[in-house]
């Protein structure tokens, strides 16, 4: 979304946009954006998969009884999300739980990179985040037909209600059953851009030698906060994925 | 001149936009709040109901990021 935006004429100095972090460019040369044009989305997203896969491997490689540091975090990332589907969803969505754990990983790693100076936040974009989002819809979707046939409809029929309530109800239910892949992508795309343009323009005050020791000051609590809110929203992603699993297992109020 | 009204009308409208932040913001202190005062009240039961704050956070603050939204489409996007 931003990426469309033309840069505001190439700034001087200390003084530039905001929202520039935020454009898509060629890797190589300037040409148009295709879709099979490398861009600097692709470099950070493959970083963020390297990222994921090293851990990973390096974390799984020894297996010591006495875990060192990657195995630490490896464990930890992995039996911080298997509880989290197993409380969230149920046992029955464990199954499941690859699925939730890459997803998971690849939120939590793309916002850790992106927190790099100079580096690009590939989550604070709506297209990277969309996809994700209707990949969760559509799987979802799927299990609970497949799981529960007609029954998935119950979904929307809430039998708890008064007879007469239920129709609303139920056009409720299904406009906020269709809303979810929005709100699910743009909470993501929007909380990161929020931040991280919230960073630049404090930077932008650093300019200004009278304010300059409290823009870094703000810069660097806003960089605390920004932490915080990269895990936050990765575990947001993945705890409302194992809801909405937990919806189309058991569609049943 | 005609066309910086237009202009004009979308910054305000960005400018408007940005009081839904305010109200998810609201939003997300009474759950935090609430469940704070709830763990207080009953710390042994506390550490079961931290998945449920946060789903409740992400759904208060989920109109609040609209709203953010809204005002960065007139900012760029209009």
């Amino acid at each position: 979304m931003a990426g469309t935006a033309q840069p505001s004429e190439k700034s001087d100095g200390l003084v530039f946009h905001p929202m520039d972090q935020f454009i898509v460019e060629p890797l190589f040369g300037s040409g148009p954006i295709h879709w099979y044009t490398v861009t600097n989305v692709t470099l950070w997203m493959g970083l963020s998969i390297v990222a994921l896969v090293l851990l990973m491997l390096v974390g799984t490689s020894k297996r010591a009884l006495v875990p060192g540091r990657a195995q630490s975090v490896g464990e930890l990332a992995y039996g911080f999300v298997h509880k989290m589907v197993e409380d969230v969803a149920g046992r029955d969505a464990v199954p499941y739980f690859p699925y939730i754990m890459t997803l998971f990983m690849f939120i939590v790693l793309s916002n850790f990179l992106g927190l790099l100076p100079m580096s690009f936040t590939t989550t604070s974009h709506i297209a990277v985040t969309a996809v994700m989002a209707i990949g969760v819809f559509l799987a979802v979707t799927v299990i609970g037909f497949v799981k529960n046939g007609v029954g998935f409809f119950s979904l929307f029929w809430i039998s708890s209600a008064p007879l007469a309530l239920r129709p609303a109800l139920a056009l409720i239910e299904i406009i906020s059953y269709f809303v979810r892949p929005v709100s699910h992508s743009i909470r993501l795309a929007g909380n990161m851009m929020a931040g991280h343009a919230v960073i630049k323009v404090f930077a932008a005050f650093a300019g200004v030698a009278l304010i300059s020791p409290l823009s870094v000051v703000a810069i660097t609590a806003m960089y605390a906060l920004e932490t915080l809110v990269s895990f936050i929203q990765a575990y947001v992603f993945a705890i409302l994925t194992c809801v909405y699993l937990k919806d189309a297992l058991h569609p049943h109020h | 001149m005609e066309g910086d009204i237009v202009q004009m009308g979308a910054y305000v409208g960005a400018g408007l936009a940005c009081t839904g932040m305010g109200g998810a913001a609201i939003g997300v202190g009474h759950v935090v709040g609430n469940y704070i005062s709830g763990a207080l009240r009953n710390p042994s039961a506390a550490a079961g109901q931290t998945a449920t704050m946060f789903i409740g956070i992400a759904f208060a603050e989920a109109l609040g990021i609209f709203s953010f939204l809204v005002a960065l489409l007139l900012m760029f996007a209009v």
